[in-house]
């Protein structure tokens, strides 16, 4: 018994119970399966395995690539600074893409003739959109002018 | 400090193919941030919120009484229909809370669903990408698990912004990709959950908060790799990303959640989809479709319109004008109006008659649905069946009034339907007929 549990462990590289849990999980997913993609497969599909793509390859290596260039740039200005100004463009910057890309459909007003006669006009979001980064901006401003201050303070010790 | 010299390094895994160039290298990916514990911390929270999520969305489903007749928003209901149960009326502010949280929590968990799998990335390009058939297997329901994930968030935050470009109806693709979701899930959480226990047993968050940028240092080499074999100096601290995470949930939070809280919090969701009143005024809370939206016109809800009441079968259908359904004994319910998507009003005074005094004059004192039919005959529900508990509940109107007036035409003039604990959509405005039966 032991033997045959081995020789199972070797060919299939985890226990038995390894394998009878994703069955199970395969299973459901596959019933389910079968109602989702009933009507449009192909396009249900396309958009089941596109979402797992689109993050991992696109919006992943996008915003990796924002990020490690603002990285870049930081590195390079001289910096007599005492306190590193990095992270205070990266929070208001991921922020507000975040928030623009979640709520791209209204920010951009690409919307049905359902929304636009739902009786809210559709114009303001790009401008609450603009506000919020504003605010967002002047917060990390603000944090860090105070940081600044009690780090070069008049009140602080000759560095 | 960290540096780079110092770091030991994992020796590779025996393997014959040197892996290809670009991120399938150990060491292309380089934040000193990646680790178990990060990926633990993240997924502890995603397991809460993520069951949250799930059990509010099966009440949603359930709230639509989706077993009779003409409601099911599916192509039926088959094995995940043995979980439904009657919806209740109480409280009566039940579905407001319940779809508030989903889609309040959805949007809050963008934040770190998206750190999550931030953490995870190395793992997408582990090299060799297929070890045995367990793993094969693994990583098959993986992309379940992240398809399904993206897949959902997707689908629901579009169609809380009404921009219907999924192929096919939100309900079908969000209620099966959910189960497609839920399946991987479960197997997930199942494998990796004493692992995540004891990554976050390796730190305390008392520690992490403590430290800053310059004493942050990468988590020991861990046997999945997550954490970068040649790590880059840090730029920002452990605590930086949490922080990044919770400021990021915090603005979606402020932003939106005033759509489902309601009072002051109301102005302060400025990028919700609904977060302002049509109107001021007594009928000026919010629609989800205007009359003309749907092609309800002034000529349909004149003095012409009249109410048709059918019950027992065989029986002689009557109508009454609105006049006459004035003249009847009048009943005054302070109900929320709460959409599936999230928002809702608060409480407004709604007048009209009792369903369960209309069921008695149609001739059945218990009955088991009622059947609404709406003058609407373009778009979804344009009949909904209520259940018995719901015709039955004493605040459960037709009402022909709201806040001391009429009801506008973009709620519902002449006469709409008003339950306690109803998903909005099932409040059928312009009402044109009423089938009760035994």
């Amino acid at each position: 018994m032991t033997t045959l549990l081995n020789r199972f462990r070797q060919l299939y590289g985890a226990n038995p119970l390894h394998l009878l849990a994703f069955i199970a999980s395969f299973a459901l997913a596959g019933y389910a399966a079968t109602e989702l993609f009933h009507t449009m497969t192909i396009r249900v599909a396309v958009w089941f395995v596109g979402a797992a793509l689109g993050h991992d390859l696109l919006l992943v290596p996008l915003y990796s690539l924002a990020n490690i260039s603002l990285a870049k740039i930081w590195q390079r200005v001289p910096r007599p600074e005492s306190v590193p100004w990095l992270n205070y463009i990266r929070f208001p910057v991921a922020i507000s893409a975040l928030l623009l890309v979640i709520f791209f459909p209204e920010i951009s007003r690409r919307r049905t003739a359902q929304f636009a006669s739902s009786g809210l006009s559709n114009h303001p979001y790009f401008a609450h959109w603009l506000l919020i980064t504003g605010i967002l901006f002047a917060v990390s401003a603000l944090t860090y002018a105070i940081r600044l201050r009690r780090v070069s303070g008049p009140s602080a010790p000759p560095s | 400090m960290v540096n780079r010299g110092a770091v030991v390094r994992v020796p590779r895994p025996l393997s014959s193919v040197a892996p290809p160039p670009g991120p399938f290298r150990r060491g292309f990916f380089r934040s000193p941030l990646r680790g178990p514990w990060l990926t633990a911390f993240f997924g502890s929270i995603l397991l809460v919120g993520i069951t949250l999520l799930f059990a509010t969305g099966l009440l949603s489903y359930d709230a639509y009484n989706p077993g009779l007749h003409g409601n099911s928003t599916t192509r039926g209901h088959h094995v995940t229909g043995l979980l439904l149960f009657d919806w209740p009326t109480h409280p009566y502010w039940l579905y407001r809370v319940t779809q508030g949280v989903h889609v309040t929590l959805g949007l809050v968990l963008i934040p770190v669903l998206l750190a999550k799998l931030w953490s995870v990335i190395p793992k997408l390009f582990e090299s060799p990408p297929v070890r045995s058939p367990a793993h094969l297997i693994e990583r098959a329901s993986l992309l379940l698990l992240v398809g399904g994930a993206i897949f959902e968030f997707v689908t629901g935050i579009m169609n809380v912004q009404y921009w219907y470009r999924f192929p096919g109806s939100f309900y079908t693709l969000h209620l099966y990709g959910a189960w497609v979701f839920m399946a991987a899930f479960a197997v997930h959480v199942g494998m990796k959950f004493p692992k995540m226990v004891r990554a976050l047993r390796s730190r305390r968050m008392r520690d992490v908060l403590r430290t800053d940028v310059a004493h942050t240092e990468p988590e020991p080499p861990d046997p999945d790799h997550l954490v970068s074999p040649s790590p880059a100096r840090p730029t920002m601290s452990r605590r930086g990303l949490l922080g990044l995470v919770g400021a990021s949930s915090l603005t979606v939070f402020v932003v939106t959640a005033g759509q489902s809280i309601g009072g002051w919090t109301r102005r302060l969701a400025v990028l919700a989809p609904r977060d302002a009143d049509i109107a001021s005024g007594p009928n000026g809370f919010q629609v989800n479709k205007r009359a003309a939206e749907v092609g309800i016109t002034a000529a349909q809800t004149d003095s012409s319109w009249q109410l048709m009441l059918r019950g027992s079968p065989g029986a002689v259908p009557v109508t009454f004008t609105r006049a006459a359904l004035l003249a009847m004994p009048q009943h005054t319910a302070d109900l929320p109006i709460a959409c599936v998507e999230g928002w809702s009003t608060g409480n407004q005074k709604w007048t009209g008659i009792r369903l369960r005094d209309l069921a008695a004059l149609a001739g059945v004192t218990s009955p088991s649905t009622l059947n609404v039919r709406s003058l609407q005959k373009r778009g979804a529900f344009t009949a909904v069946t209520l259940a018995g508990n719901q015709v039955m509940n004493g605040d459960s109107l037709l009402a022909l009034q709201v806040n001391d007036v009429d009801l506008s035409m973009d709620h519902g003039y002449p006469a709409r339907i008003i339950v306690p604990a109803n998903p909005g959509v099932h409040n059928t405005k312009w009402v044109s007929q009423l089938t009760f039966m035994a």
